[in-house]
């Protein structure tokens, strides 16, 4: 007990030199400098200085709670030091860069980027102010552990949600504007960033809720899980009709560009329910899926194009049973044989068939009838009684459609028999295939309908952008979307959405991080990986089989549990 | 009337002979076990039985049947099941889950009814619910049905198992070493649930067991196999003094006195 009374200095230093690194590194990169162009809270706060701050008050924070309890000082020493570290690296990056010409092997450190590590102050003051917010911060970010419970959820809740606004605040300010005409806007935003005095207001707003829900959520909650109408299959329906509508207003609040934003996640979320059915249910691992959805697309052109590719000039309802129906046939094709295969083999060789499509796609050998590198051009967005459903939020209908199909018909399998063989042969295959399950049609069954699923979201893709290239079939595509389902929650069906939303949507509304897609998708992975295994939104199964595992542990002594007879 | 008969089957693994020649018979309503040193070559004759493995040789008939060349699937829609040495139960789904899997072969709706919820399906899919929380009281398992079945404790497990065996409505089933692991009393419970099965519900029930005590307590008829050949069958007490059945467990030693003692120890 005597030395532990002891403050850890080594600790703390490396801690600071961790959280130092990593905002080297997102200074260095060029993440900084650029997302520095997006106020969140005008004058005040940048979405670079965000990024630069975050992992020295995040590891503060963290520090903070490794320090005994009972001894405040230590804490918020703690936390002083690890930022005070963690500035280190950024002064001694300043100083360098001033004094000699870094950017020829950082092209990244530039004036501007030295300009925001110095608050705009020059180098010498500019240091010291550095220095010194970083203290300031580590030393709150400490001291907010240290605050009770009732307190620091609601903070951090307000905190958070002013950030999330303040982030948001370009698409917000258009939306207020087409709401309720300029001067609202013009309230509540200065420019594309929250004014101080409404970031302020929000976050007391969000905080006093959220303090209050603290207090009496629990509370609330039980009553109204316990109260009979609750449970009732009217509530239910009501629940459903809520969002159901609420679906359907969508693009008269998202106006258009979101809605077309909201078109790209649902199209990727269509894909998502059938690759949750490969992988997720199945156990299938499919690195090819993107196949299925060139090929979906491909088949829309053919078939409705007025271009000199297109064969049919069918209309988009007339086609797209059919481009369904060959993408499972696609699916069938690909199935056969692999059927045999397990685990890493199957990933390399649906890898390999994604490639194939794709190539094939791109070959002079097929250019006369599908146009090459040029793609297939004059696709015409679908009618509906005689209204060309042209613009985002009228097309937006379209895609519903097909998402709403897509989760409905996962919906209904993941409980029934099919789905309990799919989850069976995931599970174990022998034993699967002793219990009487035909792997081979349950396993076709599973490629089948997933590319069916690709397919229909391909066509959709085709009608969408009225133009097909090939460079759109890549394997980023079939990545994409296995993210999507691990970070939603593999298996689940909301998780499809989420995930969808997060990997899709997010980004097109952030278009700086476009830049950093890849590095995001890893950083997500990781943390997902280390904070959330079972994803965003997990499915019930998962998330009890993965709780109980943590439980338990994964070398739960097996004489531990013996049988209670 | 034998209901399974297999006759002069062989599986070899590259040279190794894991089963060769294996005569074997077992009549309707029968408990017969399979005894015999690791290795020797039980649980491949299992494994050939039901489908997992092809017999390079020999044939076997259920019912009048012929198994060779079926696939597992198939096997089990004649009516035999099996439990595993090493329990294999979907880890991740719930009791009820595994149990209803079990029942897949039963169960006759096309897929697709599933997604239209026609009533045939919904009819079939709440009888299919109701016999699997039966059997889960059956084996005494009542109230578990969703815990995931990882997290049931070793001798649910081996429970649950046997529910999910007894599922697909076997004529036949295969208990591959069915009290491993398990402490006497339990052991005893076991012996009575499998004799209760035998009586209540008529179903054949051939064994590989090691615990001696379970096996000549319930076995009508024990075969032996050593290094995949049949060294002897019989009753229990016949087969408890049968010299060639002592040897293979205890070594030539044992069987033919101690005085050879010394010279058995290097063949073995």
């Amino acid at each position: 007990m005597e030395n532990k009374t002891h403050f850890d200095w080594k600790l703390a230093v490396r801690y600071g030199l961790l959280a130092g690194a990593v905002s080297l590194s997102v200074s260095v990169i060029g993440m900084v400098e650029l997302f520095a162009q997006r106020d969140l809270i005008a004058g005040v706060l940048t979405l670079g200085q965000v990024i630069l701050f975050l992992a020295p008050v995040g590891l503060s924070y963290i520090i903070a709670g490794k320090q005994p309890p009972g001894k405040k000082g230590y804490a918020l020493l703690a936390g002083l030091i690890t930022s005070l570290v963690a500035s280190l690296p950024l002064v001694i990056l300043v100083i360098l860069a001033t004094s000699f010409n870094l950017r020829e092997f950082l092209p990244n450190v530039s004036p501007a980027l030295i300009n925001t590590l110095t608050f705009g102050q020059g180098v010498i003051p500019g240091i010291f102010i550095l220095m010194i917010v970083m203290g300031i911060l580590g030393i709150l970010s400490a001291g907010m552990y240290l605050l009770p419970e009732r307190f620091r959820k609601p903070i951090m809740m307000g905190l958070l949600w002013t950030l999330i606004i303040g982030m948001f605040s370009e698409i917000l300010t258009e939306r207020l504007r087409s709401f309720f005409g300029v001067g609202i806007s013009k309230v509540v935003f200065s420019g594309k960033a929250l004014r101080p005095t409404t970031a302020l207001v929000i976050f007391i707003i969000v905080t006093l809720i959220s303090a209050a829900w603290y207090r009496r959520g629990e509370a609330v909650k039980e009553r109204i899980a316990d109260s009979p109408t609750m449970q009732s299959k009217q509530f239910r329906w009501g629940v459903f009709a809520v969002v159901g509508v609420i679906f359907l207003l969508l693009p008269f609040l998202l106006g258009t560009y979101l809605s077309e934003v909201a078109n790209n996640v649902l199209i990727f979320a269509i894909m998502g329910f059938g690759l949750n059915i490969v992988v997720g249910f199945a156990g299938l691992l499919d690195l090819g899926y993107v196949a299925f959805f060139a090929i979906g697309a491909y088949m829309m052109a053919l078939l409705t194009s007025d271009a000199d590719q297109g064969i049919a000039g069918m209309s988009f309802w007339l086609a797209i049973p059919i481009c369904v129906a060959v993408a499972i046939l696609a699916g069938i094709t690909l199935g056969i044989p692999v059927l045999r295969m397990r685990g890493d083999y199957l990933a390399i060789v649906t890898l390999a068939f994604g490639e194939i499509i794709r190539i094939l796609v791109l070959s002079d050998l097929l250019k006369p009838y599908i146009g090459g590198a040029q793609g297939i051009l004059k696709i015409p967005k679908p009618t509906i009684i005689g209204l060309d459903l042209v613009k985002p939020d009228q097309f937006y209908y379209v895609v519903l459609l097909g998402c709403i199909f897509a989760a409905f018909i996962s919906w209904r399998l993941s409980g029934a028999r099919l789905g309990r063989q799919w989850m069976a042969m995931r599970e174990d295959e022998d034993v699967a295939e002793a219990m009487g399950i035909n792997l081979v049609s349950t396993k076709l069954l599973a490629f089948a309908i997933g590319a069916g699923f690709s397919g229909l979201a391909g066509a959709i893709f085709a009608s969408k952008l009225t133009s097909i290239f090939p460079h759109s079939f890549s394997l980023m595509i079939s990545i994409n979307v296995l993210c999507m389902i691990i970070v939603g929650g593999i298996g689940s069906l909301p998780g499809v959405i989420i995930g969808s939303l997060a990997l899709v949507g997010l980004p097109e509304l952030l278009r700086e991080f476009k830049e950093f897609r890849l590095l995001m998708y890893g950083i997500l992975l990781i943390v997902m990986m280390l904070a959330r295994p079972e994803g965003l939104w997990p499915s019930a199964v998962r998330k009890r089989e993965l709780l109980a595992y943590q439980e338990t542990g994964p070398t739960a002594d097996p004489t531990a549990v013996e049988s209670e007879t | 009337m034998s209901i399974l008969t297999a006759s002069s089957v062989t599986k070899r693994f590259g040279g190794l002979v894991a089963v060769n020649s294996y005569d074997f018979e077992i009549d309707q309503g029968q408990i017969v076990s399979i005894i015999g040193p690791n290795g020797a070559g039980k649980t491949t004759f299992f494994n050939c039985l039901t489908g997992f493995y092809q017999a390079d040789e020999g044939k076997m008939l259920f019912n009048g049947v012929l198994l060779n060349g079926r696939s597992p699937d198939k096997i089990t829609q004649l009516g035999i099941a099996r439990t595993y040495q090493n329990i294999r139960l979907f880890p991740a789904m719930t009791a009820i889950e595994n149990i209803l899997v079990g029942e897949h072969s039963r169960l006759k709706t096309f897929w697709a009814e599933a997604v239209v919820q026609t009533k045939r399906y919904k009819v079939e899919e709440e009888k299919a619910e109701e016999e699997a929380n039966r059997l889960l009281q059956y084996v005494g398992l009542a109230g578990l049905g969703d815990q995931i079945s990882r997290n049931l404790p070793y001798g649910a497990q081996r429970r649950l198992e046997l529910a999910r065996a007894l599922a697909s409505k076997p004529s036949l089933l295969l208990l591959d070493e069915p009290t491993a692991g398990m402490n006497p009393q339990e052991s005893t419970e076991m012996m009575r649930f499998i004799q209760d099965l035998r009586d209540d519900l008529g179903i054949t029930i051939l064994l590989i067991e090691h615990d001696m005590r379970v096996v000549m307590g319930i076995s009508e008829y024990i075969s032996v196999l050593d290094f995949g050949t049949k060294i002897a069958e019989g009753t229990a007490a016949e087969i408890q003094s049968n010299p060639r059945v002592i040897e293979a467990y205890l070594g030539r030693g044992a069987a033919s006195g101690l005085e050879n003692q010394a010279a058995a120890v290097p063949a073995q």
